[in-house]
């Protein structure tokens, strides 16, 4: 059983609410108890169905008092698959938030109301899914129900969202469009009755049949070491094994492996899980390694395949990135640069550009960069990273900057 | 069967690897970032799913860190034996403090009543283990499926020098990395079981065929009726003069103090029931508020399923 992480943000009057609430009553993931809940609590505002939007109430409530607009989980599961959703409650200018909520979700749902069409922040979503490379972007076309189910209203707005997803979109990003009512129920997990003029999926159907994890387990072999293990007990007397978490691609045992940033090459004798011996390992899994011969390795370290000619070490080098502090990011100012685990100081040295993400624009000459901006900058680090390109190997191409005096997670970066 | 209750059968036993996968990363990078974290043990099983993940973590070497216990002096004692078999099991080092110290020392106050219980004051006692240890990390078993602002919790969640949670600075965090710097006098709780739903943890017991507290399932015991629940009868009970225990048959579908746990009724034997139990109670209710007219319902799911 795989996970499925999908990321929404968006304004509550686009039904995302309603929407969550929808899939999770339809997948049988609320309890008898929340649901008579819900009944009353529907019949005391004077509705005639379901509120499902009072599901996420609580975090309404919560904004209302003012405290930090966050990112909140949910959880639900089918016999397919587990999926979080990562809420993203939020006003047009928490694209912290949003950044945050996306940055592991392999689906992007937008939703947009059917009345009003394509909004700023349906551009906005849209480019910060291009930017994190999200493979799968589900546009939910929400609220059918008041423009009367009309084929022609959501084909309008479809064309109008093809030509601005032209502008956003990359090779190996899916995007789909979604006729829905969370209101009602139409193409949530059931097909729409009102709409048979739609032949396409449902939204879960959507969510069931994506594929994403073949791509990175055929990625570039990386393999950042986390831990070092030495028992030193009689049993395990010379045993040293490194373990970690595999960011990209697939080792094999006696595959030629080479540590980076010092280069020394070795065989990989085995990869273990606990009491288990595998003859290979992929993306995601965290395992213990041990090699032919002793060489010197620690945390930090990153292990690639020996065959790799073109092994990625930056010391200069430009990144997208997104600022999370209050405080502006300066050039000249020294942070932390976290890449995975490794951790090595870092100077900004140019702002180089402001990104504009509903126009798909932007501006050069940029003396900082505050709190929700984009931009682009050029750093220099005091080590090596082992770092790609963020759109090439997403799971290995990015990196958080933390301020050394207040020890916050600042920005977020994604090597260009 | 109806699709509602197929919908269960399939949910029975799928536990997804990929979150044993991350919840090791998370161990690792405690003991990679901190110099003396702890895990805290309270004998339940999200923390005993904890050490197993620990110990996975770091084979073929030992759990790099202690298991520490706040012991409140009202566990069951089935817990404290378990706590004590599990360290001995893993060669985990074990450090237990008590909450009669704190109470001894003046520094936490014993509650009155008949729901006097210990939870809230296992905090002072907690605190002081902290400050004693000079621990940086602590390890616990929350999932943010519990409740609403647990939705929101960190992985690495930073906590002042009074152990207290600000919810307006928390930390962005993003991908899988981990920022465990802070400042002197700061330190950190680590939840590393946070994308676990309660199904998650019992598919896993099952599939890692672990070892739990006998008192999860089925035995007989002297209880008392109390605000719809069974509550376990102990010399720590406050009982009121109406409040006549009597026995039956019961399992604690959560374990904490004998105070503050109520047990359910149930012939739950071995793990694949608690899970279909825990299935079905899912369907109906969720949490400890059990009125008659809902355990009735949860009752004949149970029936439909087929055991006794």
């Amino acid at each position: 059983m795989d996970i499925l992480r999908i990321a929404t943000a968006g304004s509550v009057d686009d039904g995302k609410s309603t929407l969550i609430g929808r899939l999770l009553y339809e997948t049988n993931s609320i309890t008898k108890d929340k649901i008579e809940a819900l009944e009353s609590a529907s019949k005391r505002k004077g509705l005639n169905f379901l509120d499902l939007s009072l599901l996420t109430d609580g975090l309404i409530a919560e904004r209302e008092q003012g405290i930090t607009i966050d990112v909140a989980h949910i959880y639900f599961s089918t016999p397919t698959r587990k999926y979080i959703i990562a809420d993203t409650p939020g006003h047009i200018e928490y694209t912290r938030n949003m950044v945050t909520g996306a940055s592991n979700a392999k689906v992007s749902l937008i939703l947009v109301d059917a009345r009003q069409g394509i909004v700023e922040q349906t551009a906005r979503h849209l480019s910060i899914a291009s930017l994190l490379r999200i493979p799968k972007v589900i546009i939910c076309v929400n609220k059918m129900d008041l423009v009367q189910y009309q084929e022609s209203k959501f084909n309008e707005i479809r064309d109008k969202l093809s030509e601005l997803v032209r502008k956003t979109t990359f090779q190996g990003q899916t995007v789909s469009y979604l006729p829905i009512s969370s209101l009602f129920g139409q193409n949530i997990t059931k097909k729409a009755v009102e709409m048979p003029w739609f032949n396409g999926n449902t939204l879960l159907e959507e969510l069931e049949t994506f594929e994403f994890a073949e791509t990175l387990a055929q990625a570039p072999a990386r393999f950042p070491v986390q831990f070092v293990v030495r028992p030193m007990t009689e049993a395990y007397h010379d045993y040293r094994g490194y373990a970690g978490k595999i960011s990209s691609g697939t080792f094999k045992v006696g595959d030629e492996i080479r540590v980076l940033p010092t280069g020394q090459t070795s065989t990989i004798a085995t990869i273990e899980k606990f009491e288990k011996s595998l003859d290979q390992a992929i993306a995601g899994e965290s395992i213990v390694m041990t090699l032919t011969n002793d060489i010197d390795i620690s945390r930090g370290n990153s292990i690639v395949l020996a065959s790799e000619t073109n092994v990625p070490s930056l010391k200069d080098f430009s990144a997208h990135v997104c600022w999370l502090d209050h405080q502006a990011l300066s050039p000249g100012k020294t942070y932390l640069l976290q890449h995975g685990i490794h951790v090595t100081k870092a100077k900004i040295t140019q702002i180089t550009e402001r990104l504009d993400v509903t126009q798909q624009t932007s501006t050069t000459e940029v003396g900082q960069l505050n709190l929700n901006e984009i931009g682009k900058i050029s750093l220099r680090t005091a080590q090596a990273i082992s770092a790609d390109v963020y759109a090439e190997n997403p799971s290995n191409g990015s990196f958080i900057l933390i301020d050394e005096f207040s020890n916050s997670t600042v920005g977020v970066g994604f090597v260009v | 069967m109806s699709t509602k209750m197929s919908a269960i059968h399939n949910k029975i036993g799928h536990f997804p690897r990929e979150l044993e996968d991350e919840s090791i990363y998370i161990m690792r990078e405690v003991a990679a970032q901190f110099d003396r974290p702890a895990l805290l043990f309270s004998g339940g099983k999200d923390s005993i799913t904890l050490v197993r993940l620990a110990q996975k973590a770091f084979f073929p070497g030992k759990i790099p860190f202690p298991l520490v216990h706040i012991d409140t002096g009202h566990n069951f004692p089935e817990t404290i034996e378990f706590r004590d078999w599990l360290a001995k099991e893993t060669g985990a080092e074990l450090i237990v403090r008590y909450v009669q110290d704190s109470i001894d020392q003046g520094k936490a106050t014993e509650e009155r009543g008949k729901y006097a219980s210990r939870n809230v004051l296992q905090t002072v006692t907690l605190l002081d283990t902290i400050e004693e240890f000079k621990f940086d990390a602590c390890i616990g078993g929350a999932r943010r499926d519990e409740e609403k602002a647990r939705a929101k919790e960190r992985i690495f969640s930073v906590r002042d020098d009074f152990g207290q949670w600000d919810a307006k600075r928390q930390r962005p965090e993003l991908f899988d990395m981990l920022n465990g710097r802070i400042s002197v006098g700061e330190n950190v709780r680590v939840f590393p079981i946070s994308n676990w739903t309660e199904l998650d943890v019992w598919n896993y017991i099952k599939e890692e065929k672990m070892e739990i507290p006998s008192i999860y399932f089925a035995h007989q015991r002297q209880v008392i009726q109390r605000d719809g629940m069974l509550w376990a009868d102990s010399e720590y009970l406050n009982k009121e003069a109406d409040e006549i225990p009597f026995e039956t048959t019961v399992r604690f579908r959560t374990v904490g103090d004998m105070t503050c746990t109520a047990a359910v009724s149930s012939h739950a034997v071995d793990i694949d029931v608690i899970i279909e139990e825990i299935l079905s109670a899912e369907i109906s209710e969720r949490g400890a508020r059990i009125d008659d007219k809902r355990s009735e319902a949860a009752m004949e799911k149970r029936k439909q399923q087929g055991y006794f």
